[in-house]
């Protein structure tokens, strides 16, 4: 029974920052509507600023209490340049480009982060006057936990009060329910989105301040947390409070229990708690459904005609040049070659999934991984050759993408790119914590294609051949009887409904063909580089494969592979120029989506549309 | 003759590649009830809509006084003096019925100038004492009535010249579209310039005194609503019976 109790707290001590940077995502994303990817970076650097204030007038209880308050409220103060200089700009954008451009802002802040204090974790020292434990039930339990849940239920009662009985909660409030009906009531919802961005910062950087008398400041914070976070707005329901704290109070027991009982588990139990709320109810606990995003689109895409002269030109040119590169290049080159043609698959199984069914992931790199952990799997545990277990790869891409898929594809928008990522990072935290089975942070090594394909240039051809007849064949299916349904899915799927069409259904195979296609990419990848680690199932690298996929421009087929050569090209040379490389393609994101929200292939239209 | 309250001239409005208005002119005399006639999907909320600047505008001049707000964003129209009670009511669900009049409020220092009243939260309660004994309730659990007694009290509580009403009496029982009927000619007698869009020609007779009509997008007539009602030519080919 004590026990029962003194785990509680425990998990209630965590339960509080996770609550903390749950509620400012879901205020921000209430009024906003934008899921602000960099989020986790404000809860970061509210750490590191903490860490920097402790230090200088740290010592006494009020010192310390002041330096968390002050990085709290210089985060709000970033927040609010942040608010300002950037999502102002991409209100309007898709809701793809918004989680773009603050994942573009999570990587500025990493490299900035770097710069100011260094790689290594920071150790802060303990809260003066709070630095001791209680006895409850004959256990220790830490004086600062007490404190962390006494804070979160103050700021959850001021929360409260602020949105109950001041003309400014009342806004964003009613601004939650329907912005276009607060403006037609005279109030200029600029300060209200910027007041709502500072609080939500602010909240953030008293969270990541918070912790660092429990936990060192380190680089991996920001995107740790904000798929928890991710996890806890899902499972709470979008703009809700209470949703956000009944959430993160039911995570955290779950984990402080979890722990005990089955510790090798966790993950599964998260994974199970948010498979149940999303099947019960999909717009989470306490969420609304979500109408806006799916049905009202008002600038559908243009009708997409198969091959008109000019393109039949640039895809014969294409598979031209590709197969006359090698003749031409030299060794290093044909290596990179033979990366562009994988990523370009892999860019190209994206583009049909955001493209041509309106589905918006953020976790694609769940199922090139999965193909490549496929591959790598049965080299290594099965001892089986290239061609075999090549072939495993698109049945491991498509395995996952049915499993997550079948959830995935009841939910649209935001809520769907959000619950893609975090299966993709459960995989990847899944591939990281079973060492036993995948080796882990070590990877898999050995990887290395047959004797008669282990020519680089053999390779090339190979790997080339494959992914050529992959994109052709998604391409092909785009245009098929299913392709228009699902596109049909995607201009309208409560009218594509109403014909008789099983909307979930056609996503749910969309999401599995993806899958596959990702899979074949995943598994040529691991025999490319001769090793499989977690990296291919992380956030980043589906990030990569959206950038490909923005930089060619969404509304083109061609889009993808150019999209995959530009990528390749400037993140090799960015490698080789600067250890800055994370903040130069941070900066490329979100000039991408702010200046050339059309990508290169809208390039040459935009410039067009500019000469009289 | 004076400025008309709201002047829109050569109006074209697009849903996305859509377009819904070809090109409307319309004028709304000062301290006039106005109603836009006209069939479903006729063009009667896009021209308001397009007042409000809630559609896109690609052509065409929207004045409010003499004041033009074409292009501007919906809050500046909302400070200029118009104010909109849209179609489906859209009463803020979650909150109580003073948190929907709270949205609404704002300075009445410019409304007086017009010599219209400058509504209060307690006047709102005196034009509509259902409202009065539902203060805390949310106002997502009102009736449809109740509901549109709430949008028009919460875009009053912004002290509007102009006020636009879509549609108001649809999908209302008769006892409470009469109410609705008789809050309308209060609100005239206020001194405050009406425009309505409906598609219940009995129903605008009782209220208005000017009428336009409206069809695929372009006004057809415009006139004192004694004239344009009457006319069997119009009401046979372009309205509802």
């Amino acid at each position: 029974m004590s026990f029962i109790v003194v785990q509680a707290i425990t998990g209630l001590a965590s339960a509080a920052s996770l609550f903390l940077i749950a509620v400012g995502l879901s205020i921000v994303f209430g009024v906003t509507r934008v899921v602000n990817f960099a989020h986790g970076s404000l809860y970061m650097l509210g750490a590191y600023l903490a860490f920097s204030f402790t230090a200088a007038f740290g010592d006494t209880f009020f010192g310390y209490l002041a330096a968390i308050l002050l990085a709290a409220v210089v985060v709000g103060g970033l927040g609010a340049v942040m608010e300002t200089s950037l999502l102002r700009r991409i209100y309007r954008a898709p809701e793809l480009f918004q989680l773009l451009a603050t994942f573009g802002v999570v990587l500025v802040v990493q490299d900035l982060t770097r710069m100011i204090w260094g790689a290594d974790d920071l150790f802060a020292p303990r809260m003066p006057g709070l630095d001791g434990a209680i006895n409850i039930f004959g256990h220790a339990v830490p004086e600062y936990d007490l404190f962390l849940i006494a804070t979160a239920f103050v700021v959850l009662g001021g929360l409260w009060l602020l949105f109950r009985h001041t003309r400014f909660g009342v806004l964003v409030r009613a601004a939650t329910e329907d912005r276009e009906m607060v403006a037609a009531l005279g109030i200029d919802q600029r300060w209200l989105f910027t007041g709502a961005f500072i609080l939500g910062a602010a909240l953030a950087g008293l969270g990541g301040a918070l912790q660092i008398p429990r936990q060192a400041a380190s680089l991996s914070m920001d995107l740790n947390i904000i798929v928890d976070a991710f996890v806890v707005v899902v499972v709470g329901g979008m703009g809700s409070i209470m949703g956000a704290f009944v959430a993160a109070v039911l995570i955290s027991e779950l984990l402080a229990f979890g722990v005990v009982i089955f510790p090798q588990i966790t993950l599964v139990l998260i994974f199970a708690v948010m498979a149940v709320t999303l099947v019960l109810k999909p717009s989470g606990l306490f969420g609304r459904p979500e109408f806006t995003t799916q049905e009202d689109r008002r600038n559908p895409d243009p009708p997409l005609r198969a091959g008109d002269g000019l393109s039949r030109i640039f895809w014969w040119g294409l598979l031209v040049a590709g197969v006359a590169a090698p003749l031409v290049i030299g060794d290093f080159a044909i290596i990179v070659l033979t990366e562009i043609a994988i990523l370009a698959l892999f860019a190209a199984s994206l583009h049909f999934l955001l493209w041509g069914g309106g589905l918006i992931t953020f976790g694609h790199a769940a199922y090139f991984g999965l193909g490549a952990y496929g591959s790598g799997l049965a080299v290594f545990h099965l001892s089986l050759g290239m061609a075999p277990a090549l072939l495993l790869a698109p049945l491991a891409g498509a395995a996952g993408a049915l499993l997550f898929g079948w959830f995935c594809v009841r939910l649209s928008g935001i809520y769907m790119a959000m619950l893609t990522l975090a299966f993709a990072q459960i995989a990847w935290s899944a591939a990281f914590q079973w060492g036993g089975f995948t080796g882990g942070d070590n990877g898999i090594l050995g990887v290395w294609p047959s004797d008669w394909a282990s020519d680089p240039f053999v390779f090339y051809y190979l790997a080339f051949a494959v992914c050529a007849a992959v994109i052709w064949g998604l391409r092909h299916t785009v245009f098929s009887p299913f392709g228009y349904t699902l596109r049909a899915t995607r201009d309208s799927a409560l009218r594509s409904a109403a014909i008789g069409v099983d909307v979930t259904r056609h996503r749910w195979l969309a999401f599995t063909l993806a899958g596959a296609a990702a899979g074949v990419a995943g598994g040529f990848f691991a025999f490319a580089k001769g090793s499989v680690f977690p990296e291919v199932l992380f956030v980043s690298t589906s990030v990569d494969g959206l950038v490909m996929v923005l930089l060619g421009g969404v509304q083109s087929l061609a889009g993808p592979i150019l999209g995959a050569i530009a990528l390749t090209e400037i993140e090799t040379e960015l490698t080789r120029l600067t250890d800055l490389w994370q903040l130069c393609l941070g900066i490329l994101i979100i000039l991408l989506v702010v200046v050339l929200p059309h990508g290169l292939a809208g390039l040459s239209a935009f410039m067009r549309r500019r000469q009289p | 003759m004076s400025e008309p309250a709201l002047r829109l001239s050569g109006i074209e409005a697009f849903y996305g590649t859509a377009q819904a208005l070809f090109g409307v002119d319309l004028e709304v005399p000062v301290g006039s009830v106005t109603v836009l006639l006209g069939r479903n999907g006729a063009g009667k909320s896009t021209t308001l809509k397009a007042a409000m600047g809630l559609v896109d505008v690609k052509a065409g001049q929207v004045f409010v006084g003499d004041r033009e707000v074409t292009g501007a964003p919906s809050y500046k129209i909302a400070r200029a003096g118009l104010g909109y009670v849209p179609e489906t009511r859209r009463v803020f669900a979650g909150l109580s019925v003073e948190e929907n009049l709270v949205v609404g409020e704002r300075g009445g220092e410019r409304a007086a100038d017009f010599g219209a009243a400058t509504w209060t939260r307690e006047r709102i309660f005196d034009l509509f004492p259902p409202l009065a004994g539902m203060r805390e309730r949310q106002a997502g659990q009102l009736s449809g009535g109740e509901q549109q007694m709430l949008t028009i009290a919460r875009t009053l509580m912004g002290n509007p010249q102009i006020i636009l009403l879509d549609e108001p009496s649809e999908g209302l029982a008769p006892v409470i579209v009469q109410q609705i009927a008789a809050t309308i000619r209060t609100l005239a007698a206020e001194g405050l310039t009406v425009l309505l869009s409906e598609q219940n020609v009995r129903f605008a007779t009782h209220v208005a005194n000017r009428a336009a009509v409206i069809e695929r997008g372009r006004i057809l007539v415009e006139g004192p609503i004694e004239d344009i009602a009457t006319d069997e030519s119009v009401r046979e080919a372009y309205l509802t019976p």
